[in-house]
Protein backbone atom coordinates (compact mmCIF):
# COMPACT_ATOMS: atom_id res chain seq x y z
CA UNK A 1 0.00 0.00 0.00
CA UNK A 2 3.22 2.47 0.34
CA UNK A 3 2.42 4.57 -2.54
CA UNK A 4 5.19 7.03 -1.58
CA UNK A 5 7.89 4.79 -4.50
CA UNK A 6 5.87 5.09 -7.83
CA UNK A 7 4.82 8.34 -7.12
CA UNK A 8 6.16 11.66 -9.38
CA UNK A 9 8.10 9.14 -12.24
CA UNK A 10 10.01 10.63 -14.40
CA UNK A 11 8.79 11.79 -17.91
CA UNK A 12 9.77 9.20 -19.72
CA UNK A 13 7.17 7.07 -17.21
CA UNK A 14 4.81 9.73 -18.10
CA UNK A 15 5.49 9.74 -21.44
CA UNK A 16 4.46 6.10 -21.91
CA UNK A 17 1.85 6.24 -20.17
CA UNK A 18 0.20 8.97 -22.05
CA UNK A 19 1.00 6.84 -25.09
CA UNK A 20 -0.53 3.61 -23.46
CA UNK A 21 -3.51 5.71 -22.94
CA UNK A 22 -3.70 6.66 -26.94
CA UNK A 23 -3.04 3.36 -27.97
CA UNK A 24 -5.84 1.91 -25.73
CA UNK A 25 -8.52 4.43 -27.13
CA UNK A 26 -7.86 3.71 -30.46
CA UNK A 27 -9.43 0.45 -30.28
CA UNK A 28 -12.83 0.18 -29.28
CA UNK A 29 -13.52 -1.97 -26.28
CA UNK A 30 -16.71 -4.37 -26.71
CA UNK A 31 -17.49 -4.98 -22.88
CA UNK A 32 -17.26 -1.42 -21.69
CA UNK A 33 -19.42 0.85 -23.93
CA UNK A 34 -20.01 3.91 -22.37
CA UNK A 35 -23.76 3.78 -22.46
CA UNK A 36 -23.93 0.01 -20.90
CA UNK A 37 -21.72 -0.78 -18.44
CA UNK A 38 -21.74 -3.88 -17.48
CA UNK A 39 -23.36 -4.66 -14.11
CA UNK A 40 -21.13 -7.27 -12.99
CA UNK A 41 -17.89 -4.92 -13.28
CA UNK A 42 -19.59 -2.21 -12.10
CA UNK A 43 -20.56 -3.97 -9.23
CA UNK A 44 -17.19 -4.79 -8.33
CA UNK A 45 -15.93 -1.02 -9.47
CA UNK A 46 -18.11 -0.17 -6.50
CA UNK A 47 -16.39 -3.12 -3.80
CA UNK A 48 -12.94 -1.72 -5.21
CA UNK A 49 -14.02 1.63 -4.58
CA UNK A 50 -14.78 0.82 -0.86
CA UNK A 51 -11.68 -1.24 -0.83
CA UNK A 52 -9.65 1.71 -1.60
CA UNK A 53 -10.89 4.40 1.13
CA UNK A 54 -11.97 7.05 -2.36
CA UNK A 55 -15.19 8.11 -0.01
CA UNK A 56 -12.29 9.56 2.31
CA UNK A 57 -12.29 12.80 -0.19
CA UNK A 58 -14.86 11.92 -2.20
CA UNK A 59 -19.26 11.90 -1.99
CA UNK A 60 -20.24 9.07 -4.40
CA UNK A 61 -23.28 8.18 -5.04
CA UNK A 62 -23.70 4.39 -3.97
CA UNK A 63 -21.26 4.46 -0.91
CA UNK A 64 -22.83 4.99 2.56
CA UNK A 65 -19.99 5.99 4.27
CA UNK A 66 -17.33 8.03 3.81
CA UNK A 67 -18.24 11.15 2.49
CA UNK A 68 -15.71 13.24 2.34
CA UNK A 69 -15.48 16.94 1.42
CA UNK A 70 -11.94 17.43 -0.17
CA UNK A 71 -12.57 16.61 -3.94
CA UNK A 72 -15.50 16.88 -6.28
CA UNK A 73 -18.42 14.35 -5.77
CA UNK A 74 -18.18 11.51 -8.44
CA UNK A 75 -22.22 11.91 -9.24
CA UNK A 76 -22.11 10.44 -13.02
CA UNK A 77 -19.69 10.32 -15.69
CA UNK A 78 -22.03 9.67 -18.82
CA UNK A 79 -22.67 13.63 -19.99
CA UNK A 80 -20.02 15.14 -18.34
CA UNK A 81 -17.57 17.36 -20.41
CA UNK A 82 -13.63 16.92 -19.33
CA UNK A 83 -12.34 14.60 -16.57
CA UNK A 84 -10.74 16.59 -14.00
CA UNK A 85 -11.45 19.77 -16.10
CA UNK A 86 -8.49 18.42 -18.78
CA UNK A 87 -8.72 15.07 -20.14
CA UNK A 88 -11.04 13.66 -22.50
CA UNK A 89 -14.05 11.90 -21.12
CA UNK A 90 -13.50 8.27 -21.91
CA UNK A 91 -13.25 5.20 -19.83
CA UNK A 92 -9.94 4.60 -20.43
CA UNK A 93 -8.76 7.68 -20.03
CA UNK A 94 -10.53 7.19 -16.53
CA UNK A 95 -9.46 4.70 -15.59
CA UNK A 96 -5.31 6.14 -15.88
CA UNK A 97 -7.05 8.65 -13.86
CA UNK A 98 -7.84 7.23 -11.38
CA UNK A 99 -4.75 5.00 -10.58
CA UNK A 100 -2.30 7.69 -10.92
CA UNK A 101 -3.95 11.13 -11.99
CA UNK A 102 -0.35 13.17 -11.42
CA UNK A 103 0.86 11.01 -14.14
CA UNK A 104 -2.16 11.57 -16.71
CA UNK A 105 -2.63 15.24 -15.71
CA UNK A 106 0.62 16.76 -14.55
CA UNK A 107 -0.43 19.05 -11.63
CA UNK A 108 -3.21 17.47 -10.45
CA UNK A 109 -3.97 17.20 -6.29
CA UNK A 110 -5.44 13.59 -6.46
CA UNK A 111 -2.62 11.38 -5.18
CA UNK A 112 -1.97 7.90 -7.10
CA UNK A 113 -4.05 4.99 -5.60
CA UNK A 114 -2.91 1.75 -4.80
CA UNK A 115 -5.61 -0.15 -7.29
CA UNK A 116 -4.84 -2.53 -9.83
CA UNK A 117 -5.36 -1.68 -13.52
CA UNK A 118 -8.69 -3.89 -13.65
CA UNK A 119 -9.86 -2.12 -10.37
CA UNK A 120 -9.38 0.78 -12.25
CA UNK A 121 -11.63 -0.44 -15.36
CA UNK A 122 -14.39 -1.68 -12.73
CA UNK A 123 -14.52 1.48 -10.94
CA UNK A 124 -14.48 3.61 -14.61
CA UNK A 125 -17.36 1.15 -15.62
CA UNK A 126 -19.25 1.81 -12.11
CA UNK A 127 -18.58 5.47 -12.35
CA UNK A 128 -20.45 6.11 -15.55
CA UNK A 129 -22.94 3.82 -15.10
CA UNK A 130 -24.53 6.30 -12.24
CA UNK A 131 -27.17 8.51 -14.04
CA UNK A 132 -26.09 12.13 -13.93
CA UNK A 133 -28.99 14.11 -13.07
CA UNK B 1 -10.30 -4.44 5.08
CA UNK B 2 -9.23 -6.25 8.11
CA UNK B 3 -13.26 -6.72 9.58
CA UNK B 4 -14.23 -8.41 12.87
CA UNK B 5 -17.65 -9.00 12.56
CA UNK B 6 -18.17 -9.87 8.98
CA UNK B 7 -16.81 -12.19 6.38
CA UNK B 8 -16.42 -15.98 5.65
CA UNK B 9 -16.24 -18.49 8.02
CA UNK B 10 -17.71 -15.59 10.87
CA UNK B 11 -15.01 -14.44 12.94
CA UNK B 12 -17.05 -15.28 16.01
CA UNK B 13 -17.15 -19.04 14.76
CA UNK B 14 -13.24 -19.03 13.19
CA UNK B 15 -11.28 -19.05 16.36
CA UNK B 16 -7.86 -18.88 15.56
CA UNK B 17 -6.65 -19.42 19.28
CA UNK B 18 -7.21 -21.41 22.20
CA UNK B 19 -9.31 -18.91 24.08
CA UNK B 20 -11.63 -18.03 21.34
CA UNK B 21 -12.04 -21.79 21.10
CA UNK B 22 -13.17 -22.25 24.29
CA UNK B 23 -15.66 -19.41 23.95
CA UNK B 24 -17.16 -21.02 20.20
CA UNK B 25 -17.36 -24.53 22.06
CA UNK B 26 -19.39 -23.04 24.78
CA UNK B 27 -21.44 -21.49 21.88
CA UNK B 28 -22.05 -24.60 19.89
CA UNK B 29 -23.05 -26.66 23.31
CA UNK B 30 -25.58 -23.63 23.53
CA UNK B 31 -27.00 -24.47 20.15
CA UNK B 32 -26.68 -28.03 20.52
CA UNK B 33 -28.63 -27.99 23.17
CA UNK B 34 -31.75 -25.27 22.33
CA UNK B 35 -31.95 -27.52 19.37
CA UNK B 36 -32.48 -30.57 21.34
CA UNK B 37 -34.59 -28.98 23.90
CA UNK B 38 -36.57 -27.82 20.61
CA UNK B 39 -37.16 -31.22 19.25
CA UNK B 40 -38.20 -32.81 22.45
CA UNK B 41 -40.69 -30.32 23.18
CA UNK B 42 -41.89 -30.36 19.52
CA UNK B 43 -42.03 -34.31 19.76
CA UNK B 44 -43.85 -33.98 23.24
CA UNK B 45 -46.64 -31.24 21.73
CA UNK B 46 -46.78 -33.96 18.74
CA UNK B 47 -47.50 -36.86 21.58
CA UNK B 48 -49.87 -34.84 23.65
CA UNK B 49 -52.30 -34.10 20.67
CA UNK B 50 -51.95 -37.18 18.50
CA UNK B 51 -50.75 -39.67 20.61
CA UNK B 52 -51.91 -42.64 22.28
CA UNK B 53 -53.70 -42.50 25.27
CA UNK B 54 -51.52 -43.49 28.15
CA UNK B 55 -49.18 -41.08 26.70
CA UNK B 56 -51.26 -38.57 26.68
CA UNK B 57 -52.30 -38.78 30.44
CA UNK B 58 -48.16 -39.16 30.83
CA UNK B 59 -48.14 -35.84 29.57
CA UNK B 60 -51.22 -34.00 31.21
CA UNK B 61 -50.01 -35.27 34.55
CA UNK B 62 -48.19 -33.27 37.53
CA UNK B 63 -45.52 -35.72 37.62
CA UNK B 64 -44.08 -34.62 33.79
CA UNK B 65 -44.36 -31.08 34.51
CA UNK B 66 -42.07 -31.66 38.39
CA UNK B 67 -39.62 -33.17 35.75
CA UNK B 68 -39.65 -31.87 32.18
CA UNK B 69 -40.91 -28.27 33.61
CA UNK B 70 -38.31 -28.06 37.06
CA UNK B 71 -35.84 -30.45 37.23
CA UNK B 72 -34.95 -30.62 33.87
CA UNK B 73 -34.44 -26.92 33.48
CA UNK B 74 -33.32 -26.68 37.07
CA UNK B 75 -30.07 -29.05 36.65
CA UNK B 76 -29.51 -28.07 32.75
CA UNK B 77 -29.50 -24.31 33.40
CA UNK B 78 -27.00 -24.49 36.80
CA UNK B 79 -24.58 -26.72 35.13
CA UNK B 80 -24.43 -24.25 32.16
CA UNK B 81 -24.23 -21.46 34.22
CA UNK B 82 -21.33 -22.93 36.11
CA UNK B 83 -19.41 -23.76 32.85
CA UNK B 84 -19.98 -20.39 31.27
CA UNK B 85 -18.56 -18.72 34.14
CA UNK B 86 -15.82 -20.96 34.92
CA UNK B 87 -14.85 -20.61 31.50
CA UNK B 88 -14.48 -17.16 31.16
CA UNK B 89 -12.70 -16.73 34.48
CA UNK B 90 -9.76 -18.61 32.51
CA UNK B 91 -9.86 -16.25 30.22
CA UNK B 92 -8.57 -13.40 33.12
CA UNK B 93 -6.59 -15.83 34.47
CA UNK B 94 -3.24 -13.75 35.33
CA UNK B 95 -0.80 -15.99 34.29
CA UNK B 96 2.66 -16.21 36.33
CA UNK B 97 6.24 -15.83 35.02
CA UNK B 98 7.14 -14.94 31.65
CA UNK B 99 4.24 -13.89 30.32
CA UNK B 100 3.74 -10.78 27.73
CA UNK B 101 1.91 -7.83 28.44
CA UNK B 102 0.17 -5.17 26.66
CA UNK B 103 -2.03 -2.37 27.98
CA UNK B 104 -4.52 -1.13 26.11
CA UNK B 105 -6.25 1.95 26.43
CA UNK B 106 -9.89 2.58 24.89
CA UNK B 107 -10.08 6.33 24.38
CA UNK B 108 -13.46 8.15 21.99
CA UNK B 109 -13.05 6.41 19.46
CA UNK B 110 -9.68 5.00 19.01
CA UNK B 111 -7.22 2.45 20.85
CA UNK B 112 -4.19 3.38 23.09
CA UNK B 113 -1.64 0.75 22.53
CA UNK B 114 1.59 0.34 24.79
CA UNK B 115 4.24 -2.74 25.67
CA UNK B 116 5.48 -3.49 28.89
CA UNK B 117 8.44 -4.26 30.38
CA UNK B 118 9.84 -6.58 32.65
CA UNK B 119 9.02 -3.93 35.51
CA UNK B 120 5.88 -3.07 33.84
CA UNK B 121 7.19 -0.36 32.13
CA UNK B 122 6.14 1.32 29.07
CA UNK B 123 8.83 -0.51 26.32
CA UNK B 124 6.83 0.45 22.56
CA UNK B 125 3.77 3.08 22.30
CA UNK B 126 1.37 2.31 19.23
CA UNK B 127 -1.88 2.71 18.65
CA UNK B 128 -4.81 0.65 17.18
CA UNK B 129 -2.98 -2.43 16.48
CA UNK B 130 -1.71 -4.67 18.67
CA UNK B 131 1.36 -7.04 17.37
CA UNK B 132 1.43 -10.30 19.04
CA UNK B 133 3.64 -13.70 18.76
CA UNK B 134 2.25 -17.02 17.60
CA UNK B 135 1.86 -19.68 20.31
CA UNK B 136 2.26 -17.27 23.44
CA UNK B 137 -0.42 -16.07 25.63
CA UNK B 138 -0.68 -12.30 25.71
CA UNK B 139 -2.41 -10.71 29.14
CA UNK B 140 -4.19 -7.59 27.94
CA UNK B 141 -4.13 -4.98 30.60
CA UNK B 142 -7.66 -3.22 29.50
CA UNK B 143 -8.73 0.67 30.72
CA UNK B 144 -10.63 3.48 29.65
CA UNK B 145 -9.48 7.10 29.61
CA UNK B 146 -13.46 8.55 29.25
CA UNK B 147 -16.37 6.19 29.59
CA UNK B 148 -16.73 2.48 29.16
CA UNK B 149 -15.70 0.54 25.77
CA UNK B 150 -15.15 -2.79 25.65
CA UNK B 151 -12.34 -4.82 23.79
CA UNK B 152 -13.06 -7.55 21.16
CA UNK B 153 -11.51 -9.13 18.91
CA UNK B 154 -13.58 -12.31 17.97
CA UNK B 155 -10.86 -14.53 16.38
CA UNK B 156 -8.77 -14.34 19.40
CA UNK B 157 -10.87 -14.33 22.96
CA UNK B 158 -14.12 -13.38 24.60
CA UNK B 159 -15.11 -9.53 25.55
CA UNK B 160 -13.74 -7.67 27.87
CA UNK B 161 -15.14 -4.47 29.13
CA UNK B 162 -12.76 -1.39 29.38
CA UNK B 163 -14.16 0.34 32.62
CA UNK B 164 -12.43 3.97 33.59
CA UNK B 165 -10.46 3.74 36.73
CA UNK B 166 -10.11 0.34 36.61
CA UNK B 167 -8.01 -2.20 35.30
CA UNK B 168 -9.48 -5.24 33.65
CA UNK B 169 -7.57 -8.27 32.42
CA UNK B 170 -8.00 -10.21 29.12
CA UNK B 171 -5.91 -13.18 27.36
CA UNK B 172 -5.57 -14.18 24.40
CA UNK B 173 -3.48 -16.29 22.29
CA UNK B 174 -3.21 -17.16 18.39
CA UNK B 175 -2.19 -20.25 17.14
CA UNK B 176 -1.84 -19.12 13.29
CA UNK B 177 -0.01 -16.21 12.15
CA UNK B 178 -3.03 -13.74 10.68
CA UNK B 179 -4.61 -10.01 10.52
CA UNK B 180 -7.79 -10.10 12.82
CA UNK B 181 -10.41 -7.35 13.06
CA UNK B 182 -11.63 -6.14 16.45
CA UNK B 183 -13.87 -3.48 17.45
CA UNK B 184 -15.46 -1.38 20.38
CA UNK B 185 -18.36 -3.72 21.74
CA UNK B 186 -19.60 -1.34 24.59
CA UNK B 187 -21.57 1.72 22.33
CA UNK B 188 -19.35 4.55 23.98
CA UNK B 189 -21.07 7.31 21.85
CA UNK B 190 -21.31 9.34 18.60
CA UNK B 191 -18.75 7.23 16.59
CA UNK B 192 -18.93 4.06 18.61
CA UNK B 193 -19.31 2.14 15.58
CA UNK B 194 -16.55 3.50 13.77
CA UNK B 195 -13.93 2.41 16.98
CA UNK B 196 -11.85 -0.83 15.47
CA UNK B 197 -8.43 -1.78 15.57
CA UNK B 198 -6.53 -4.89 13.81
CA UNK B 199 -4.09 -8.01 15.49
CA UNK B 200 -1.65 -9.05 13.99
CA UNK B 201 -0.39 -12.50 15.07
CA UNK B 202 3.17 -13.12 13.53
CA UNK B 203 5.35 -16.33 13.80
CA UNK B 204 7.53 -16.11 16.55
CA UNK B 205 10.73 -15.47 14.77
CA UNK B 206 9.16 -12.93 12.81
CA UNK B 207 7.80 -11.48 16.03
CA UNK B 208 11.03 -11.26 17.28
CA UNK B 209 12.13 -9.02 14.46
CA UNK B 210 9.54 -7.00 14.43
CA UNK B 211 10.31 -5.98 18.00
CA UNK B 212 13.98 -5.49 17.53
CA UNK B 213 13.06 -3.06 14.90
CA UNK B 214 11.08 -1.04 16.32
CA UNK B 215 13.02 -1.43 19.76
CA UNK B 216 15.93 0.00 17.63
CA UNK B 217 13.99 2.65 15.71
CA UNK B 218 13.12 4.30 19.69
CA UNK B 219 16.57 3.80 20.93
CA UNK B 220 18.33 5.59 17.41
CA UNK B 221 15.20 8.40 18.11
CA UNK B 222 15.85 8.82 21.82
CA UNK B 223 19.68 9.03 21.52
CA UNK B 224 21.87 12.58 21.47
CA UNK B 225 21.74 12.25 18.13
CA UNK B 226 18.06 11.50 17.22
CA UNK B 227 17.14 14.06 15.55
CA UNK B 228 19.72 14.11 13.65
CA UNK B 229 18.85 10.74 12.41
CA UNK B 230 15.65 12.21 11.33
CA UNK B 231 16.85 14.63 9.43
CA UNK B 232 18.91 12.04 7.88
CA UNK B 233 15.96 9.25 7.00
CA UNK B 234 13.52 11.78 5.63
CA UNK B 235 16.09 14.51 4.01
CA UNK B 236 16.06 11.89 1.03
CA UNK B 237 12.45 13.30 -0.29
CA UNK B 238 12.19 16.75 0.01
CA UNK B 239 8.10 17.13 0.04
CA UNK B 240 8.28 14.67 3.25
CA UNK B 241 11.23 17.15 5.37
CA UNK B 242 8.27 20.15 4.65
CA UNK B 243 5.52 17.82 6.00
CA UNK B 244 7.60 17.45 9.14
CA UNK B 245 8.12 20.80 9.48
CA UNK B 246 4.42 21.83 8.38
CA UNK B 247 3.39 18.60 11.12
CA UNK B 248 5.45 20.90 13.83
CA UNK B 249 3.94 23.94 12.49
CA UNK B 250 0.46 23.49 12.44
CA UNK B 251 -0.02 22.01 15.41
CA UNK B 252 -0.37 18.42 15.02
CA UNK B 253 2.80 18.38 17.49
CA UNK B 254 0.24 19.45 20.46
CA UNK B 255 -1.95 16.06 20.20
CA UNK B 256 0.39 13.63 18.60
CA UNK B 257 3.54 12.28 19.28
CA UNK B 258 6.23 11.13 16.77
CA UNK B 259 9.26 9.53 18.80
CA UNK B 260 13.11 11.02 17.90
CA UNK B 261 10.92 14.46 16.98
CA UNK B 262 9.53 17.74 18.65
CA UNK B 263 6.13 16.02 18.56
CA UNK B 264 5.03 14.82 22.49
CA UNK B 265 1.23 15.36 22.62
CA UNK B 266 -0.99 12.74 24.00
CA UNK B 267 -4.22 13.50 22.94
CA UNK B 268 -4.38 11.64 20.01
CA UNK B 269 -2.73 8.56 18.43
CA UNK B 270 1.01 7.87 18.76
CA UNK B 271 2.06 8.18 15.24
CA UNK B 272 5.43 7.07 15.13
CA UNK B 273 4.79 4.04 13.39
CA UNK B 274 1.69 5.01 11.46
CA UNK B 275 2.97 4.54 8.16
CA UNK B 276 3.11 0.51 8.98
CA UNK B 277 -0.43 0.72 10.56
CA UNK B 278 -2.83 -1.59 7.86
CA UNK B 279 -5.53 0.90 8.68
CA UNK B 280 -6.55 4.99 9.76
CA UNK B 281 -8.89 6.27 11.77
CA UNK B 282 -8.90 3.25 14.23
CA UNK B 283 -9.50 0.36 12.04
CA UNK B 284 -12.21 2.32 9.30
CA UNK B 285 -9.39 2.98 6.56
CA UNK B 286 -7.34 1.31 4.41
CA UNK B 287 -3.87 3.09 5.08
CA UNK B 288 -2.39 4.77 2.08
CA UNK B 289 -1.03 8.44 1.09
CA UNK B 290 -4.72 9.38 -0.29
CA UNK B 291 -6.88 8.01 2.71
CA UNK B 292 -3.56 10.09 5.14
CA UNK B 293 -4.22 13.49 3.12
CA UNK B 294 -8.09 12.36 3.32
CA UNK B 295 -8.62 11.95 7.37
CA UNK B 296 -5.74 14.90 8.07
CA UNK B 297 -8.05 17.65 5.48
CA UNK B 298 -11.23 16.39 6.60
CA UNK B 299 -11.66 13.64 9.23
CA UNK B 300 -14.52 15.42 10.45
CA UNK B 301 -16.64 13.99 7.15
CA UNK B 302 -15.18 11.00 7.64
CA UNK B 303 -15.78 10.56 11.64
CA UNK B 304 -17.97 13.17 12.49
CA UNK B 305 -17.27 14.77 16.01
CA UNK B 306 -14.12 12.96 16.79
CA UNK B 307 -11.27 14.81 18.48
CA UNK B 308 -9.44 15.80 15.72
CA UNK B 309 -10.37 19.17 13.44
CA UNK B 310 -10.17 18.77 9.78
CA UNK B 311 -7.31 20.58 8.39
CA UNK B 312 -9.04 21.97 5.57
CA UNK B 313 -7.17 25.27 5.29
CA UNK B 314 -4.15 23.45 4.51
CA UNK B 315 -3.04 23.45 0.74
CA UNK B 316 -3.54 20.22 -1.19
CA UNK B 317 0.09 20.41 -1.34
CA UNK B 318 0.79 20.72 2.45
CA UNK B 319 -1.37 17.50 2.72
CA UNK B 320 -0.07 16.01 0.95
CA UNK B 321 3.70 16.54 2.04
CA UNK B 322 2.29 15.80 5.58
CA UNK B 323 0.80 13.17 4.63
CA UNK B 324 4.19 11.69 2.65
CA UNK B 325 6.35 12.06 5.76
CA UNK B 326 3.71 10.16 8.31
CA UNK B 327 3.59 7.37 5.67
CA UNK B 328 7.16 7.08 5.82
CA UNK B 329 6.66 7.13 10.25
CA UNK B 330 7.25 2.88 9.63
C1 LIG C 1 -6.62 12.62 -1.17
C2 LIG C 1 -8.00 12.71 -1.56
C3 LIG C 1 -8.47 11.84 -2.72
C4 LIG C 1 -8.66 10.49 -2.74
C5 LIG C 1 -8.38 9.49 -1.60
C6 LIG C 1 -9.22 10.19 -4.02
N1 LIG C 1 -9.35 11.32 -4.77
FE1 LIG C 1 -10.18 11.48 -6.62
N2 LIG C 1 -9.80 13.47 -6.64
C7 LIG C 1 -9.19 14.16 -5.63
C8 LIG C 1 -8.99 15.53 -6.05
C9 LIG C 1 -8.33 16.61 -5.21
C10 LIG C 1 -9.52 15.63 -7.35
C11 LIG C 1 -9.49 16.82 -8.29
C12 LIG C 1 -8.23 16.60 -9.09
C13 LIG C 1 -8.00 17.49 -10.27
O1 LIG C 1 -8.85 18.32 -10.58
O2 LIG C 1 -6.95 17.30 -10.89
C14 LIG C 1 -10.01 14.31 -7.69
C15 LIG C 1 -10.64 14.01 -8.90
C16 LIG C 1 -11.17 12.76 -9.19
C17 LIG C 1 -11.90 12.47 -10.38
C18 LIG C 1 -12.27 13.46 -11.47
C19 LIG C 1 -13.45 14.24 -10.98
C20 LIG C 1 -14.08 15.16 -12.00
O3 LIG C 1 -15.06 15.79 -11.62
O4 LIG C 1 -13.65 15.21 -13.14
C21 LIG C 1 -12.23 11.16 -10.33
C22 LIG C 1 -13.02 10.36 -11.33
C23 LIG C 1 -11.70 10.62 -9.10
N3 LIG C 1 -11.06 11.63 -8.43
C24 LIG C 1 -11.83 9.31 -8.70
C25 LIG C 1 -11.27 8.80 -7.52
C26 LIG C 1 -11.31 7.40 -7.18
C27 LIG C 1 -11.99 6.31 -7.98
C28 LIG C 1 -10.66 7.28 -6.00
C29 LIG C 1 -10.35 5.99 -5.21
C30 LIG C 1 -9.59 5.00 -5.93
C31 LIG C 1 -10.23 8.61 -5.60
N4 LIG C 1 -10.61 9.49 -6.56
C32 LIG C 1 -9.56 8.91 -4.42
C33 LIG C 1 -8.83 13.68 -4.39
C34 LIG C 1 -8.89 12.35 -4.01
C1 LIG D 1 -6.81 18.36 19.14
C2 LIG D 1 -5.91 17.26 19.00
C3 LIG D 1 -5.44 16.87 17.62
C4 LIG D 1 -4.77 17.64 16.70
C5 LIG D 1 -4.40 19.11 16.80
C6 LIG D 1 -4.46 16.75 15.61
N1 LIG D 1 -4.93 15.49 15.86
FE1 LIG D 1 -4.69 13.87 14.68
N2 LIG D 1 -5.87 12.80 15.92
C7 LIG D 1 -6.39 13.25 17.12
C8 LIG D 1 -7.26 12.23 17.66
C9 LIG D 1 -8.05 12.32 18.96
C10 LIG D 1 -7.24 11.15 16.75
C11 LIG D 1 -8.03 9.84 16.85
C12 LIG D 1 -9.39 10.08 16.25
C13 LIG D 1 -10.26 8.87 16.23
O1 LIG D 1 -9.88 7.87 15.59
O2 LIG D 1 -11.35 8.91 16.82
C14 LIG D 1 -6.34 11.54 15.69
C15 LIG D 1 -6.00 10.71 14.61
C16 LIG D 1 -5.03 11.01 13.69
C17 LIG D 1 -4.53 10.10 12.69
C18 LIG D 1 -4.96 8.65 12.51
C19 LIG D 1 -4.12 7.76 13.36
C20 LIG D 1 -4.51 6.32 13.30
O3 LIG D 1 -3.70 5.47 13.59
O4 LIG D 1 -5.64 6.00 12.93
C21 LIG D 1 -3.60 10.77 11.97
C22 LIG D 1 -2.79 10.22 10.80
C23 LIG D 1 -3.54 12.11 12.49
N3 LIG D 1 -4.40 12.22 13.54
C24 LIG D 1 -2.71 13.11 11.98
C25 LIG D 1 -2.78 14.43 12.39
C26 LIG D 1 -2.12 15.52 11.71
C27 LIG D 1 -1.25 15.38 10.48
C28 LIG D 1 -2.44 16.67 12.40
C29 LIG D 1 -2.05 18.09 12.05
C30 LIG D 1 -2.37 18.54 10.71
C31 LIG D 1 -3.28 16.28 13.52
N4 LIG D 1 -3.46 14.92 13.48
C32 LIG D 1 -3.76 17.14 14.47
C33 LIG D 1 -6.16 14.46 17.70
C34 LIG D 1 -5.54 15.53 17.08
CU1 LIG E 1 -15.68 2.48 22.49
Amino acid sequence: MDMGHIYRRAPLARAMALMACACLSACKDPVQTRREPAAETAARGLIAIRDAGCGSCHEIPGLDWPKGRLAPSLNGFDDVGLIAGQLPNRPEVLAAFIRNAPLVKPGSTMPPMPVTRQEARDIASYLYGIDHD
Amino acid sequence: MIDALWGWPPPVLDPAGPYAAKVTTLAWSLFALGVIVTLVVIAALWAAIKGPPRVQAMLGGERAIWIGGVAFPGVVLTALLIWGLTLTATLTDPIEGDEMRIRVTGEMWWFRVQYLGDQGRVIMEDANEIHIPVGRPVVLELESADVIHSFWVPHLSGKKDMIPGRRTLLLVEADRPGEFGGVCAEYCGAQHALMGFVAVAHEPAAWNDWRDARLARIAAADGPRGTDLDMARTAAAGDAARGRNLFMDVGCAACHRVAGTDANGLAGPDLTHVGSRRTLGAGILPNHLGTMMGWIGDSQSIKPGNRMPSYDMLSAGELEAIALWLEQQK
